[in-house]
């Protein structure tokens, strides 16, 4: 009886595998030094042209003359390999990768820390550096350790404003941001079926803030009618009775709005304990929360009314987008005053487009709110996106609650 | 495999933001990193990593894959990192990069001599002996060759 990291892996837990990569990515960031030892090893071709992807994401389009011309080479690269590169525009790389790519059972590798988003279709997915993704192109497979898992057992359904960040939040929370290191995490139990192919993108995303290497829901129907859509067959994958190192119970009916205070991820407070501070910008976007699913939910709260502070809002991806202006919710955005980027990492590695100043604060719905990472002295706090949306209209930090009261 | 050097002393939950801001990862130029490593932390610390084992707390290296933070840490002539855990992507990253780390946990003193040997796993910090996890035949076959590109290169 196997935890689904080791079914797929091959191997029980502790022990070191070989294995062979289904997908491997980089992006715009880690594809330059990725790149480098690429040609350092000589290694001459990609061993998997077709599995393997570079997408720009994370300064897309580019800031400067220096991101520019890195970007260019990287593009050539693509080109000469002939392996799938998504340019500007497209998205976050592992958003463009949860839309029709991944599947459930593949190993899949990305050059960067939140891979482990993809563990929501039930594949192994984690996160590495760059010149373990060069020797990944070079070789088409990479070293694992076969990680102890954590079970996180959901029983309920949300109440109220709470949502799936806020459930990410709150084991964060609870695990600590090293309280899960090397480990897996897996999603089960009766609660996991009230959860969308959006909502289980988050809540894995944020699993490398406890350490994780990768979390994992298991493949159903709300999976298999996820990739449907976009023309791909999935089966189901059952639980198995197993060995898990440690369980997590969470009722989804108790979770409540909460915010991660700066500088720590695992510092959480209920929003309505904060309620009132100050905001110079609030961000809506990223791997963690710019997918439709929220880009609706934030403009559901603020149609028809203005935000009283700026807010950035950057689309997970095309698609996100393309289906955004088409029905509304776009419109609604920038109706309520929203500044829209294109699809990509936006400004949450204060890199470009809306890095915050000195002493400024910013109301966020990304995974990570370290020191000075959105702009030197700024501060970060991590929301939900309802939190986001309610606290954009009043302009300081507010509890969404009486935004749902029934 | 061994490492030697005076210890710094280093608090738990240093995250990759703080080794190398990410205002600095465009470039080229390897020894920028160096030059800026810690700058968020404290700013004098770069000038002070030559030389030096890095004494960290818990889960050194948190947060993002950003390799310019191991490479950052080596360009600044630090011999290797202890700490009782890392994240696990920079731990990757550092045996890839050639700097060797450590999992070992023991009261840091400033300064003090720290002698590490990855193959018989014991370091020796102030006339004491601690015993570090061991590290895989395949990470010590890396660092041994200084790391990831080396190591694939001597292979073929």
């Amino acid at each position: 009886m196997s935890t689904l990291s080791e079914r797929i892996l091959g191997a029980a837990a502790g022990s070191y595998v070989d294995h062979k990569v289904d997908r491997a990515y980089a992006h715009d960031g880690t594809g330059v030094l990725a790149l480098a030892s690429w040609k350092a090893m000589e290694a001459g071709c990609i061993a998997d042209p077709g599995r393997t992807c570079l997408i720009f994401d994370h300064i897309a389009p580019a800031n400067n003359s220096v991101a520019a011309g890195l970007q260019q080479e990287l593009r050539t690269f693509a080109g000469e390999q002939e392996i799938c590169f998504s340019d500007i525009g497209g998205g976050i790389c592992h958003q463009v990768m949860a839309e029709g790519i991944a599947l459930p059972g593949e190993v899949i590798v990305g050059a960067d820390s939140h891979t482990c988003t993809l563990g929501a279709f039930g594949a192994f997915a984690t996160g590495v550096g760059a010149t373990d993704m060069a020797a990944i192109w070079a070789e088409g497979a990479t070293w694992f350790r076969v990680p102890e898992t954590i079970a996180v057992n959901l029983t309920g359904r949300f109440h109220g404003a709470a949502e799936a960040k806020d459930l990410a939040l709150t084991y964060v929370g609870r695990l600590g941001m090293d309280g899960a290191t090397y480990r897996a995490l897996e999603f089960l139990g009766e609660g996991v079926v009230s959860l969308s192919m959006d909502s289980r993108l988050t809540i894995c995303n944020m699993s490398v803030e406890t350490g994780a290497k990768t979390g994992l829901f298991y493949a159903d129907e709300t999976t298999a009618r996820f990739l449907e859509g976009f023309g791909v067959h999935a089966e189901s994958q059952e639980p198995e009775d197993c060995c898990y190192r440690e369980e997590l119970h969470l009722d989804l009916g108790e979770i409540v709005p909460v915010i991660a205070v700066p500088p720590r991820v695992d510092a959480v407070r209920p929003a309505k304990e904060l309620e009132g501070i100050a905001l110079d910008q609030v961000f809506l976007g990223t791997c963690t929360n710019g997918r439709y699913e929220d880009l609706a939910r934030f403009a559901r709260i603020v149609k028809g009314q203005k935000v009283k502070v700026r807010t950035i809002v950057a689309p997970a991806s095309r698609s996100t987008l393309i289906r955004a202006a088409g029905n509304g919710v776009l419109a609604d955005l920038l109706g309520a005053g929203c500044t829209v980027l294109s699809p990509g990492c936006g400004p949450c590695l204060g890199a470009h487009q809306g890095v915050i100043g000195e002493g400024e604060v910013c109301l966020s719905t990304s995974n990570r709110n370290f020191r000075n990472r959105m702009g030197v002295g700024g501060e970060i706090y991590l929301s939900s996106v309802a939190t986001a949306a309610a606290s954009a209209l009043s302009g300081v930090m507010t509890d969404p609650e009486g935004y749902f009261a029934v | 495999m061994r490492f030697e050097g005076p210890a710094l002393c280093l608090g738990p939950d240093i995250d990759t933001d703080l080794i190398i801001a990410g205002r600095y990862l465009r470039t080229k130029d390897r020894s920028l990193w160096a030059a800026h490593a810690f700058e968020d932390l404290d700013p004098a610390l770069a000038g002070e990593l030559r030389g030096k084992v890095i004494v960290a707390g818990k889960n050194f290296g948190c947060g993002s894959s950003r390799e310019q933070a191991v490479i950052a840490l080596k360009e600044a002539g630090v011999r290797g990192v202890v700490a009782p855990s890392f994240a696990r992507i920079f731990f990757r990253n550092a045996i890839n990069i050639g700097l060797p780390v450590a999992e070992c946990e023991f009261a840091c003193r400033e300064g003090e001599q720290i002698e590490a040997d990855l193959r018989t796993g014991i370091l020796a910090a102030g006339g004491r002996s601690y015993r570090m996890n061991p590290l895989s035949p395949r990470m010590l076959e890396i660092l041994a060759a200084g790391g990831l590109v080396e190591w694939w290169r001597g292979r073929r």
